[in-house]
């Protein structure tokens, strides 16, 4: 037996990552909680580090590991997205953080949970991408229980069941596509499938349904999205930011590999089961979203959304289709988080700020953060020239090209119907008598990250073309 | 100067950026500002109208520069006769709109002058865009500052009208955004041999089947009908027109309304010739129901202001006729009538302004016999009403002439049914004007009302300077207009030869005799 050689410098900015979480524990430790803010300039140092690796080693297409993972760009690019969005939400933990004493365990978790993030965007096996969902779900279990209350307990154990319950369905259906194909590697089950068509029987089917459904709970898409809500709802708020950005982007990466890289030749049959997923999952999560008086639960549901309209993107199942999701990924984290920070600075200090009649009056009385928000909120809703419309526009126009005007239809209606909810805030914040508002600390560090959130998103929106040329280059290489 | 157009475009942005950075206390600075940077804007607009070359169909003062070239899109401004008064009909109204709000709106002065600029940089925007996704851009762009100037400073209603608005006018346009990716998926630049959102090239290598424009037709039309906005889809404008502030709804009516229209004439009729004949009498049919629904729900209006907005509703009912009569009387009639529109509705909702700044109501009830207690104000508003109601001499004239002679021609049932409608103008204009102006003063409080200040003299001043030039000699306008609305109709008739049984067009066109508005084309039909 040939002993592999590893070539560690693919997974470079994973070391990096993952010695910083112990280093951050180490410190934690040894500092006897209180060094909070040590240890988030340590947790940045480290983001800073692995982005910086990521960058430098940008031109890489490589697998390695014995063909266990596939540093190409467009890992590379998902990877800058997740370690920006640890980052900003490092940056964003400090306020939301009720105990600063357990920083160390919380940003330790979130660390490792990038880990895990990563490594699913990095494999190229169905056990190595099962790996990075189990590091991820895990820390993500822990890190949504983190206050100790009922609502964040609730959460902490509803995910846990539901994501136990998926992940056995992920990995049932590795086990059956190894049954089928002999192997759990992306490119050989695609090989498999190709060279023999006799294998594309009952039990190739069932494996990847079974898969979907395991990453269909991830990315929460209707009807595997009851968990979420109240997930999102209960979790610390820095975390259901991370949690509805990072994950579902890790996510979507996982998915777009193992579709197109291992059962690319199956698309007859799952594209119309995208197709419908993608249908619904807008749907229902607009129509529940115009209901809610919580922004959190609000931005929930519209995450369950802007998932279905991630999914026209493979439906489009052409290169097009999977920069635009790289691109609409990048969008969505950006105007989450800032939306996400806005929300928690409103909650400061507070009980039940989250409910919409908090933001009565808000635009006039802190004119900034009302301004970030009516970005965000109207990037959400794809009003040019932000972001979130570039984004939309790229990916619906993916399936445009396809040929699903049926889909695309049904999605820029949808996103119609989003404007209502969204343009909610900007009603409350702008037009409404001020009420009881819940007096907002400055924050350099916030305005900080709601500065970085609103240039990029206004930044990309406007002049898109360097970033979307770099993507239409960054396609996944399996 | 070559980049004359973006000058024009991107001024008012820049006036809101230095307004952003004023102190929210000094009100006449900020004001002052605005009302500067939207004078010299018009000032450099005349530019544009001095400049432009008469003969030519081509697009003039053109501007092209790479946006986003790995998609197509680019950066391509130009204007030619139909663009042309439409953008200066924006800069027109804008400064006079800062000068209307300058007493009436006193709360968060700051942020309305950002988003009446803001709101200018995506009018004038939609309408020298050459780049279909480029005029999506601010097609949609300037929903959000007509929203924030409803939504804040509106009437009691505001907050529902304003997103009334929003959504009507969003769903609309998604679904062109959908017809404009289909376009330009299937349309392939043969310079470059990829796929463009250049209208110019789009327009010259457009050629589908006839089912095909029709699902794309429709996608573009119905964004534009609801902006018109087109029996039934006008739901929103009486919301909209009656809560908003004075600036708002002149703006509203002035030049947001004209963007279905223009839309209509720039995009649907030259890129789906074949369809737009096909969509003729059902579009026709729509608009003549706009027209008299329109005006006699004006007929029974208590509010001034609601009056005013039925009213658009009519108009905007003849300037479609006009469009889809297809043929030179028609659509220059449409045309010129889209800016009279502008004129004399705009400065029908400042006179609703004025007497609602004094008085704070609107109802027709709770005035009468004005006409002693303010003269001035009175000879403003007959002469508008006169314009409005389509008085020989006045604007109003021209343009509902020119389309019913054009609608006429094309297909006579429409044009009878429709000029009821002029009738019914004149009854319910006239009957709001005795009503308000005449008989004696019942109310006391109006008996000390003040007349125009100078202020307002010099917001109505401008308007009536128009209302009567384009009503004396509108072949100022109608020759700039007319080779390129001529080149639209070229491109409709040539399409399809067969289509053209269902309508009787003029087959030559009318000669103009030089400084007279009255047409007289040798093949009449009656």
């Amino acid at each position: 037996m040939v002993i592999p050689i590893l070539d560690f410098s693919l997974i470079l900015p994973e070391i990096i990552v993952v010695a910083t979480a112990l280093v951050v524990l180490l410190v934690a430790v040894l500092g006897r909680g209180q060094s909070a803010g040590t240890l988030i300039v340590l947790s940045l140092v480290g983001l800073a580090a692995a982005i910086i690796a990521t960058v430098v080693g940008w031109s890489g297409n490589a697998t390695g590991f014995n063909g266990m993972v596939v540093d190409d760009q467009f890992s590379r690019f998902l990877r800058l997205i997740l370690l920006s969005v640890a980052a900003l939400v490092v940056l964003l933990s400090y306020q939301d953080l009720e105990d600063k004493r357990r920083a160390g365990e919380y940003l330790t978790l979130l660390l490792f949970a990038t880990f895990g993030m990563m490594i699913m965007v990095l494999g190229a096996d169905l056990l190595m991408i099962f790996l990075g969902l189990e590091t991820m779900s895990i820390c993500l279990y822990v890190l949504a229980g983190f206050q100790r209350r009922a609502t964040s307990n609730e959460s902490s154990f509803k995910y846990f069941i539901l994501g136990a319950f998926s992940t056995g369905f992920f990995l049932y259906g590795i086990a059956l596509t190894f049954g089928v194909t002999g192997s759990t590697q992306l490119p050989l089950i695609h090989q498999k499938f190709a060279e023999n068509p006799d294998t594309m029987g009952v039990l190739a089917y069932a494996g990847l349904g079974l898969i979907l459904i395991g990453l269909g709970f991830k990315i929460a898409a209707v009807p595997f999205h009851f968990w979420s809500t109240d997930v999102y709802d209960g979790a610390p708020t820095a975390i259901t930011a991370f949690m509805i950005t990072a994950s579902k982007a890790a996510a979507f990466a996982a998915l777009i590999r193992i579709l197109t890289g291992a059962f690319f030749d199956l698309n007859v049959d799952w594209v119309p089961v995208l197709w419908v997923l993608a249908a619904v999952t807008m749907t229902v999560g607009n129509l529940v979203a115009i209901a809610q008086n919580n922004i959190k639960r609000m931005l929930a549901y519209s995450s369950i959304a802007h998932a279905g309209y991630l999914l026209v993107g493979l439906v489009a199942l052409d290169a097009q289709g999977a920069s635009a999701i790289m691109y609409y990924l990048m969008i969505y984290a950006l105007m989450n988080v800032g939306a996400f920070a806005v929300a928690i600075l409103i909650n400061h200090r507070g009980k039940g700020w989250y409910q919409f009649d908090a933001y009565r009056g808000v635009g006039h009385r802190y004119p900034f953060l009302g301004a970030m928000m009516a970005i965000f909120m109207l990037s959400l809703a794809g009003i040019p020239p932000t972001g979130g419309f570039m984004a939309k526009f790229y990916l619906f126009g993916a399936a445009v090209k396809t040929g699903h005007i049926t889909l695309v239809v049904i999605a820029v209606l949808n996103s119609a119907i989003s404007v209502y909810y969204y343009l909610r805030v900007l009603v409350l914040m702008y037009m409404q008598p001020e009420g009881e508002v819940n007096p907002v600390p400055r924050s350099a560090l916030y305005s900080l990250v709601l500065v970085i959130c609103a240039v990029g998103v206004l930044g990309f929106g406007l002049f898109p073309g360097a970033m979307i040329t770099l993507l239409s280059q960054s396609l996944p290489m399996l | 100067m070559s980049n004359l157009l973006s000058i024009v475009t991107l001024l008012p942005l820049l006036g809101a950026i230095i307004i952003m950075f004023l102190p929210k206390e000094g009100k006449n600075a900020i004001r002052s500002v605005a009302f500067t940077v939207t004078v010299l804007d018009f000032l450099i607009s005349l530019a544009l109208f001095f400049n432009f070359e008469i003969p030519t169909t081509a697009m003039q003062f053109v501007e092209c520069y790479d946006w986003i070239p790995s998609l197509g899109i680019s950066y391509h401004l130009g204007i030619d006769g139909i663009s042309l008064f439409l953008v200066l009909l924006t800069t027109f109204l804008t400064p006079l709109c800062v000068l209307g709000s300058w007493k009436s709106i006193q709360e968060r002065v700051k942020e309305f002058m950002f988003f009446m600029l803001f709101l200018e940089v995506g009018m004038v925007g939609v309408f020298v865009s050459l780049d279909l996704f480029l005029f999506y851009v601010f097609w949609e762009v300037m929903l959000v500052p007509m929203y924030f100037l409803i939504g804040i400073w509106g009437g009691p209603r505001r907050i529902y009208a304003a997103v009334k608005f929003f959504l009507f006018t969003m769903f609309g346009s998604v679904l062109m955004l959908v017809a404009i990716l289909f376009l330009y998926f299937n349309i392939t630049d043969p310079a470059t041999g990829r796929h463009t959102f250049d209208l110019m090239v789009v327009m010259s290598q457009i050629n589908f089947p006839l089912n095909v424009q029709m699902w794309l037709f429709g996608a573009f039309a119905l964004a534009f009908a609801i902006k018109v906005p087109m029996f039934p889809f006008h739901t929103w404008l009486p919301d909209a027109h009656v809560e908003a502030p004075t600036a708002g709804s002149v703006i509203l009516a002035g030049v947001l309304l004209k963007m279905g229209t223009y839309g209509f004439l720039r995009f649907c009729l030259p890129l789906f010739p074949k369809a737009a004949v096909e969509y003729v009498p059902l579009i026709s049919v729509l608009a003549i129901i706009g027209i008299i629904y329109g005006a006699l729900v004006s007929l029974v209006q208590k509010d001034m202001k609601k009056l005013v907005a039925f009213s658009s509703v009519s108009h905007l009912g003849f300037v479609m006729l006009g469009l889809f009569a297809l043929n030179i009387n028609g659509v220059s009639g449409g045309l010129i009538q889209m800016i009279n529109h502008g004129l004399s509705t705009g400065a029908l909702f400042f006179i609703v302004g004025v007497v609602y700044d004094r008085r704070h109501t609107r109802m027709i009830a709770d005035y009468g016999g004005l006409a002693k207690v303010m003269p001035v104000y009175f000879t403003v508003f007959m002469i508008v009403t006169l314009s409005s109601i389509g008085l020989p001499g006045l604007n109003g004239f021209v343009g509902e002439f020119l389309i019913l002679v054009g609608t006429f021609q094309a297909n006579i049932a429409y044009a009878v049914v429709a000029a009821t409608g002029v009738i019914l103008a004149a009854c319910y204009m006239l009957w709001m004007f005795q009503r308000v102006m005449f008989g004696k003063v019942t109310h006391a409080e109006n008996e000390k009302l003040p007349d125009l200040s100078l202020r307002e003299k010099m917001i109505f001043l401008p308007i009536l300077v128009m209302i009567i030039w384009i009503g004396v000699y509108p072949a100022t306008f109608l020759k700039r207009m007319e080779p390129s609305v001529a080149h639209v109709i070229e491109i409709v008739k040539s399409s399809e030869t067969t289509a053209h049984e269902t309508l009787m067009p003029s087959t030559k066109l009318p000669v103009w005799a030089d400084g007279c508005w009255i047409i007289a084309p040798e093949d009449r039909t009656w």
